[in-house]
């Protein structure tokens, strides 16, 4: 054996465990080594506010890989060691120093550190009982007080609380939701999906309040007793659980001076400033790798599909055979009985088509700009979503009228680049 | 201990050992078996672990629900009638179930 000290991956989750697999994959043979904080084995976050606090699977089943994989493929996983400082050389290669006085020494680096959530700068937030929901640890302790709970209040109407909100809804638990903007998930989906998803979960009968303006967590004895909004109404709660978005895990990179503005900015191969560190995920703010979009736009994406594709692309950076990011984004939402799959980006829509059939539950909207199709949020509409899809990918169009009945196959009025019924 | 046979799609087979309750998807994913993408995790909203089932064995599964037939259409190489996502297969004792991973998934 070499004794090379290999690639160091700093963050073992989606991002990182796709990289090294990828690597080996392609046939990487340096020493890998997974390293990441956290005291679990690498494990999948999205079924954390759904399917696994529903308790409908288990811990094990959130595991990426058996150890003989890691063993079979000479990836070595380090778990429970932070890293507080890095020490980089111009060639990319150095040494990290973690928080229990380790050092691991590499050749090169990956970023894949993720983001943290948002704290809440609030009286009150640091009592027991109120939670945040980004990893493993959380999730064990929310699933712990959830059948011992009767009033959740969840504040943030993104993502992650409308999705805990709907699994602690079904699991019998009274919750209101609180969104401080007008209207749910404003960040990420349109108008109309907003307003289906508002109507969805009131059903469901969970309590929205939108335009929340909360005031400070009220303490009852030592524990969280409710929530109190500026108009001097008070929500009871026995927990809180805080969503309001995430934040970017950029000090280290920062800190050997690698350049970042929301995010590790990185090249189409996701690279660095320095030129050869990597970073994938969460962490990275990339060039919108949607086909044909405007040349210097970027985004940074929390999505699974991004943290699987970017790491591919790293993969074959490192490898030497470097392919420019090209993909349609794409995300899931399950919120109790609702499957949110939205494809592409919809930012600088000009129009929308709604596609709505109560009776078979269906709801998708379609985002053009002019007459090009840009993106789509399906509800319990997975054939549009997968027509959508598969029409940005091949850069088909699928016309605005015809798309507008609801009875219509998307797929079957798809017409090719070429121009042809696809 | 139940097992699984994946052939790929140049007629390579690798037997796992599989165990109750996991789902098919589960099963190959976590023992780096190749063919299937699987990247929602489970939550058939990907479409990316399509598998053709043994026709003779297909008739002992579960049948598949609305939702799963209508990935299914989403799939990268076209369905076929043994077609199944098999996240939604769950390991049961004794099975001894042969599937074969498409083309591609992506
Ligand atoms: C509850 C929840 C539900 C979600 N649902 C969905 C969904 O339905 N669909 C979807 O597409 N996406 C979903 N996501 C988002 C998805 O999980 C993330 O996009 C994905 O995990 C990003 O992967 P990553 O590897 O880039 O970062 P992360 O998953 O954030 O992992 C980064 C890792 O690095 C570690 N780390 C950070 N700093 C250090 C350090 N200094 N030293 C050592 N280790 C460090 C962290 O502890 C962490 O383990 C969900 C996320 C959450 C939390
Ligand atoms: S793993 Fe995504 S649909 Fe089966």
């Amino acid at each position: 054996m070499s004794d090379a000290a290999g690639l160091l991956i700093l963050g073992s989750s989606q991002a990182g465990v796709q990289l090294a697999v990828s690597l080996r994959a392609l046939g990487y043979d340096e020493p890998i080594t997974l390293l990441g904080e956290e005291n679990h084995r690498p494990y999948q976050r999205p079924a954390l506010s759904k399917e696994y606090l529903q308790g409908a699977i288990t811990k094990e089943s959130l595991i990426y890989r058996t150890q003989e994989y890691w063993d079979e493929h000479r990836i070595d996983v380090v778990k429970n060691e932070r890293i507080i400082r890095i020490d980089k050389r111009s060639d990319g290669s150095g040494v990290a120093h973690s928080m229990s006085g380790r050092e691991f020494a590499f050749d090169r680096l990956a970023l894949t550190v993720g983001a943290r959530a948002r704290r809440l700068l609030l009286e009150g937030v640091d009592l027991p009982g109120v939670l945040y929901l980004r990893n493993a640890d959380d999730a064990l302790e929310l699933k712990a007080r959830a059948p011992v709970v009767k009033d959740v209040v969840v504040i943030g109407g993104g993502f992650i609380g409308i999705e805990a909100a709907a699994s602690l809804a079904r699991m019998g638990r009274t919750v209101t939701l609180l969104e401080a903007g007008p209207r749910l998930v404003g960040r990420a989906v349109g108008e109309e999906t907003s307003a289906y998803l508002l109507e969805h979960h009131r059903a469901r009968g969970i309590s929205v309040v939108l335009d929340a303006d909360v005031r400070r967590i009220v303490a009852g004895g030592d524990r969280v007793a409710g929530v109190e909004l500026a108009d001097g109404t008070t929500i009871r709660a026995d927990l809180v659980l805080i969503g309001v978005g995430v934040v970017p895990n950029t000090e280290l990179a920062e800190s050997i001076g690698l350049a970042c503005d929301n995010g590790i900015t990185v090249d189409r191969w996701a690279i660095a400033s320095d030129g050869v560190t990597v970073a994938v995920g969460d962490v990275a703010n990339l060039p919108n790798p949607v086909p044909g979009a405007p040349e210097g736009d970027r985004v940074r994406f929390e999505s699974v599909n991004n943290a699987v594709e970017q790491a591919k692309v790293a993969a074959y950076a490192i490898t030497g055979r470097p392919e420019d990011y090209q993909g349609i984004p794409w995300f899931w939402s399950n919120q109790g009985d609702l499957k949110l799959q939205i494809a592409g980006l919809s930012t600088g829509h000009t129009r929308t088509v709604v596609r709505r059939d109560d009776e078979r539950g269906k709801f998708s909207v379609l985002y053009y700009r002019g007459d090009a199709i840009i993106a789509a949020d399906c509800v319990n509409a997975p054939l549009d979503f997968m027509a959508v899809k598969a029409a940005l990918a091949a850069r088909a169009s699928i016309p605005a009228e015809q798309a507008a009945d609801p009875s219509v196959q998307l797929k079957a009025i798809t017409v090719t680049s070429s121009g042809e019924h696809s | 201990m139940p097992t699984i046979t994946y052939t790929d799609d140049s007629g390579e087979s690798r037997v796992v050992a599989a165990n109750v309750g996991d789902s098919v998807m589960e099963t190959a994913v976590r023992n780096g078996v190749p063919g299937i993408v699987a990247e929602c995790g489970g939550s058939l909203s990907c479409a990316t672990c399509h598998v053709f089932v043994d026709e003779a064995e297909l008739a002992q599964l579960p049948a598949m629900e609305e939702m799963e037939d209508e990935m299914l259409w989403g799939a990268a190489v076209d369905r076929r009638d043994t077609s199944r996502l098999c996240c939604q297969i769950k390991v049961s004792d004794d099975m001894d179930l042969h599937v074969t991973t498409p083309e591609t998934q992506v």
